[in-house]
């Protein structure tokens, strides 16, 4: 595979592992919020840094994101990504209260972080559990603010090495509640051949 | 922008590692600025402005040959991109002397996971265009740099004001 190429076959596989880790985070989600949860097929492409935050909503877009490092035998960066309302009706699911615009106190944001925590856990735990690389999770740092400046980190790694990123996009939605998000995961460029490696291909 | 204008502003849209260079009465614009850096050099005789969306402080080493094999985009660095906006504004027609900048960006967005070298990036970035502009003689007149917050900024040629929107705490101009 040359440097930041992905065939066809490739794109399968990596969309395959955005679905399983996905089915899983959205079993986690459906649970901590007693409310069915639905995901999209997952897509996997290579797209520029600009195309990463036009598919968050576009670079100005105000969201809610939750960023957790991914190290081990791979390094990646997952980000789980939603509008404010969405944020807003998660928040009162969890905690009860009613929640009207995007300025959070500490214990919103810990909330918000612990669902990118456990989403996060459950999906790297499926790709771990079928590739059998070993894996851990940051502590989740959450923000509250435009796409781009949020998409920086997420992209940061791969800048290094890359004008390019490899995206496993999948998007996420509560059945009654309305929520409605993305999941990133952003391998890191050195990283993506091990995962096709540990996959068979 | 008003219908009745002579000369109609058009908005140059400067995307991620990238750079453009436009004259009166066009204005400049990169939005969603995290850890990246968007710095503005423009020639106060001619209202020649470039802008660029930096988002590393350093070329890496092997820079001259990844330019020549993979068309690695000089915009991207810190360091580089001092040197292509002014050879940008240089060749059409702007002297050294006659330029200033401005900047804004390079914030930590998130604080808590600031332990890490990689999302300590923000200042790092400030720090290095700092270092090209002065290695370049070029005053920097005004900066909104730093804080947890990230920002969207246009430049004004025929005011040479730099305008910074943030999603808290407002918009003003620098």
């Amino acid at each position: 595979m040359g440097e930041g190429e992905l065939s066809s076959l490739h794109v399968d596989i990596l969309q395959e592992v955005g679905n399983i880790g996905a089915a899983h985070a959205a079993t986690a989600l459906s649970e901590l919020l007693g409310t069915p949860v639905r995901i999209s097929v997952s897509s996997a492409r290579r797209c520029t840094f600009d195309e990463v935050s036009e598919v968050a909503g576009g670079p100005d877009e105000l969201i809610v994101g939750v960023f957790v490092r991914v190290t081990g035998d791979i390094g990646g960066n997952m980000l789980l990504l939603m509008s404010v309302d969405s944020a807003n009706i998660l928040l009162q699911t969890l905690l009860g209260s009613k929640i009207v615009s995007g300025d959070y106190d500490d214990m919103q944001l810990s909330a918000l972080g612990e669902v990118g925590n456990i989403l996060g856990g459950a999906y790297t735990s499926a790709i771990a559990t079928l590739t059998s690389l070993r894996m851990s999770q940051s502590v989740p740092a959450v923000a509250v603010d435009m796409a781009g400046a949020i998409l920086d980190a997420g992209i940061l790694a791969t800048s290094e090495v890359s004008d390019f990123a490899v995206l496993i996009d999948t998007s996420i939605m509560g059945g009654a509640s309305n929520i409605d998000g993305h999941f990133f995961l952003l391998p890191d460029p050195s990283s993506t051949v091990p995962l096709l490696d540990a996959l068979g291909c | 922008m008003s219908d009745y204008s002579e000369q109609v502003e058009v908005v140059c849209r400067i995307g991620i590692a990238d750079g453009a260079v436009v004259s009166r009465p066009d204005r400049l614009r990169t939005s969603g600025l995290g850890s990246c850096v968007g710095l503005v050099m423009y020639d106060v005789l001619t209202g020649l402005s470039g802008m660029v969306h930096v988002m590393l402080p350093t070329a890496p080493a092997d820079f001259a040959e990844r330019l020549r094999v993979d068309g690695v985009k000089p915009q991207k660095y810190a360091d580089s991109a001092v040197l292509w906006l002014v050879s940008e504004l240089q060749n059409r027609g702007s002297t050294i002397r006659n330029l200033r900048a401005k900047m804004a960006g390079g914030a930590q967005m998130f604080a808590s996971a600031g332990r890490s070298d990689v999302l300590r990036v923000g200042p790092r970035n400030v720090e290095a265009v700092e270092t090209a502009l002065t290695g370049c003689s070029i005053p920097l007149l005004a900066k909104d740099v730093g804080g947890t917050e990230g920002r969207t900024i246009e430049f004004d040629s025929q005011t040479q004001l730099l305008s910074v929107r943030t999603a808290k705490s407002g918009t003003f101009t620098i």
